[in-house]
């Protein structure tokens, strides 16, 4: 078995595994701290344990009860989204919420309280999370949900696996009468004309989402399409589609880590361009299996090795509708004229519906993602003025996918923080959480906005 | 095989062959000796499409339960057309070599066990002219060697039994397959470094249904596992003595 790493390969750490085998065993006594794995889809170092021991739950991968009468499942933990679409969907059941890829498992999408692009809608996973059992080092279990243990219920969701481990769980589905989703492309020429479409299209569509070309500049800056739909009406059921739409296989792979050179500004740029053109700039729909729209990265098998050995950074952030354009406008001019191309930029608005989770990262207003080649300290550098640019617009950056937030920004990020301290397993941590909660905190929570923060460690200087 | 009796059916291979079979709605009886871990893989069983999952604990080195065993596999299920037999210990060859009773407490449940058992079976299976008998054996049983012999000649007797039952069973429409696979990651071997020749549980189970499907004889899973006991089984004794295996 290839040792674990985050989806983003960056940083790599050594670390010791336990493979878990069933739901009732106690957990295992080990001298450093537990954090669970799932399928290491968490971009940055939330999903890693430095000198620590990981708990790997695909083994945790049983399913307890189905109710296709009503759409409960009730599974382990370590049960992948995938595993779920392939007993649900052709039962008439879809995921409430889904992330844009189906290789990550109910106890990781509990924990980082995934979003997906209907969030303007239904919110985030969470919601959908009936109950759970959180298994701790003192060997207790407890039920948790919104009516039982509801502060445990809050703390785990989103929590990052810090309060324990989730041994089951039990969602909530949502129903469909036929696996097609009717999507609508809409091309925008600019960041004006995405919150334009985009929040016109909420009240039409259960899903939106944009992909944005963040090289354009100028009058062009934040230009793009928007991917707009909804799972098909009944009278498009048993409709026969190509069976490259229906299979659930792995097409393609990337089947090494590929050179640097292969990512540069100048093949980006023709990618975008070529992309955006595609469109001819006016609305295109077309009636598609859900599964490329929800999960057209999941076609290629691993294509996190596109960005070489050295891996890449990811930023996500979300800011509030009130300081969204300016933020945004300043962020995607950053990264334009920091002459390091994001392959993949993706625009979407979140509404107004609360998080059950403390530490939950979905907030109203416009989150953007970028995924950054690892090419050292300018990467480093450029991430770190976008993180700043966040938290000057009152935003959040997404742990998740973070391997780099200082201390004062999760803090400020985070306000119920000091909180959640107080649920987390004395004897689980992560490289995640070691490095944004310091033993000895080196600031003032008080102080202001703009301190410098800490500098890259050596290992990142190095691989320059 | 419709109304399939799975004996160990909590190991990682059974774990796995069982979720296949549900998947194409078969009948399944499960025995193992956990109470909530058999629970696991029944609810398991039941949620991912069997049509009948029924179970019963049991230590199946009591032999004197299973008489009574299959008589209750054969009421839940209201008869029987396939068994899978996948229980089994790896043992401790260094524990094997100083303690009889380690030696012993192997070949018991690797091969006694499995015999009594499929005494039972195999008069039944004759007496109705029908059915599949697979049984998870090893590449292990192939040849001796110093690193397992216990453990291989616990497979290896229980290779030739299933060979003379073949024999014997022929003629009755019943189909015998010896499945022998190679290594596989479970939590049997969850102790042992992974090289490239460990196979998931997954593509074991596939292997084993696939020949279960065609009634073969003796397969090996995965298929490199052929050549490299042709290999293993072709060198000369004088020689293998010497090498350290």
């Amino acid at each position: 078995m290839k040792p674990p790493e985050s989806w983003g390969r960056y940083p790599q750490v050594e670390q010791q595994t336990h493979a878990l085998v069933w739901r009732t065993d106690a957990l295992p006594r080990r001298d450093g701290s537990l954090l669970p794995h799932g399928l290491g889809r968490s971009y940055g170092d939330s999903c890693l344990n430095a000198g620590g021991t990981l708990l790997l739950t695909s083994g945790l991968d049983r399913f307890i009860a189905f109710d296709p009468a009503t759409g409960v499942v009730r599974c382990e933990a370590g049960v992948s989204l995938d595993t779920i679409l392939r007993l649900a969907a052709p039962r008439g059941w879809f995921l409430p919420v889904t992330p844009g890829t189906k290789f990550v498992t109910v106890g990781g999408a509990i924990a980082n309280d995934v979003h997906g692009k209907n969030h303007h809608r239904s919110g985030t996973f969470g919601r959908y999370v009936r109950r759970f059992e959180l298994l701790r080092s003192d060997g207790s279990r407890r039920v948790c949900a919104p009516d039982e243990h509801p502060d445990w219920y809050g703390a785990t969701i989103g929590g990052l696996g810090l309060t324990g481990l989730i041994t089951w769980a039990e969602v909530q589905l949502t129903p469909i009468s036929n696996p097609y989703v009717l999507q609508e492309t809409v091309p925008f020429g600019n960041l004006d004309g995405f919150l334009d479409v985009a929040r016109a299209s909420e009240k039409d569509y259960a899903f939106t989402m944009a992909w944005v070309d963040c090289l354009a500049r100028g009058k062009k800056l934040g230009r793009g399409l928007l991917y707009r739909g909804n799972f098909a009406p009944p009278q498009f059921d048993g409709l026969p589609l190509a069976r490259s739409h229906l299979s659930h296989g792995v097409g393609l792979a990337v089947p090494m880590d590929m050179p640097a050179f292969c990512l540069n500004r100048l093949s980006v740029s023709a990618f975008n361009w070529l992309y955006y053109h595609r469109q001819n700039g006016k609305p295109k729909q077309r009636l598609t299996h859900y599964d490329p729209f929800f999960y057209p990265l999941d076609a290629i098998y691993a294509w996190n090795r596109i960005y070489g050995r050295r891996g890449f950074l990811q930023f996500q952030c979300v800011v509030p509708y009130a300081t969204a354009r300016d933020a945004l406008k300043e962020i995607l001019e950053r990264s334009s004229r920091g002459g390091l191309p994001s392959f993949l930029s993706v625009l979407k608005t979140f509404g107004d519906i609360p998080s059950p989770g403390w530490l939950s990262f979905p907030r109203e207003g416009v989150t953007l993602a970028m995924d950054f080649a690892n090419r050292g300290e300018k990467t480093w550098k450029l991430v770190e003025d976008l993180d700043l640019l966040t938290r000057q617009a009152g935003g959040a950056v997404y742990p998740a996918k973070d391997a780099r937030m200082s201390p004062e920004n999760f803090a400020a990020y985070f306000p119920q923080r000091e909180r959640f301290i107080q649920y987390v397993d004395p004897s689980f941590s992560s490289s995640f959480w070691r490095r944004v909660n310091p033993v000895s905190l080196p600031f003032s929570l008080a102080a202001g906005r703009g301190e410098t923060a800490s500098p890259p460690p050596r290992s990142l200087l190095a691989i320059r | 095989m419709k109304k399939v009796l799975v004996l160990g059916a909590t190991s990682a291979i059974a774990q796995a062959t069982v979720r296949l079979l549900a998947a194409r709605g078969a009948s399944l009886y499960l025995t193992g000796r956990n109470a909530a871990n058999l629970d696991a893989v029944t609810k398991d069983a039941a949620t991912r499409g069997a049509a009948k999952v029924a179970s019963q604990v049991v230590d199946l080195n009591d032999f004197d339960t299973h008489e009574a065993l299959v008589e209750a596999a054969y009421t839940a299920l209201d008869g029987l057309d396939g068994v899978v037999l996948a229980h089994g210990v790896l043992g401790d060859q260094a524990e094997a070599q100083r303690s009889w009773a380690a030696t012993e407490a192997v070949l018991r449940t690797n091969f006694l066990s499995a015999v009594s058992l499929l005494t039972v079976l195999a008069n039944r299976f004759e007496a109705q002219k029908a059915g599949t008998l697979v049984v998870i054996s090893s590449v292990a049983g192939d040849r001796g060697r110093q690193s397992n012999y216990v453990y291989g000649a616990s497979k290896g007797a229980l290779n030739v039994f299933l060979q003379g039952l073949r024999n014997r069973l022929a003629k009755s429409n019943v189909a015998v397959v010896t499945v022998k696979p190679g290594f596989v990651d479970t939590p049997m071997t969850a102790h042992l470094p992974k090289n490239k020749l460990f196979a998931s549980p997954e593509k074991v189970a596939r292997g084993l249904l696939s020949a279960a499907d065609s009634r073969k004889n003796e397969v090996y899973v995965p298929g490199i596992w052929a050549l490299i006991m042709l290999i293993i089984r072709t060198i000369p004794e004088t020689v293998f003595k010497r090498m350290k295996l």
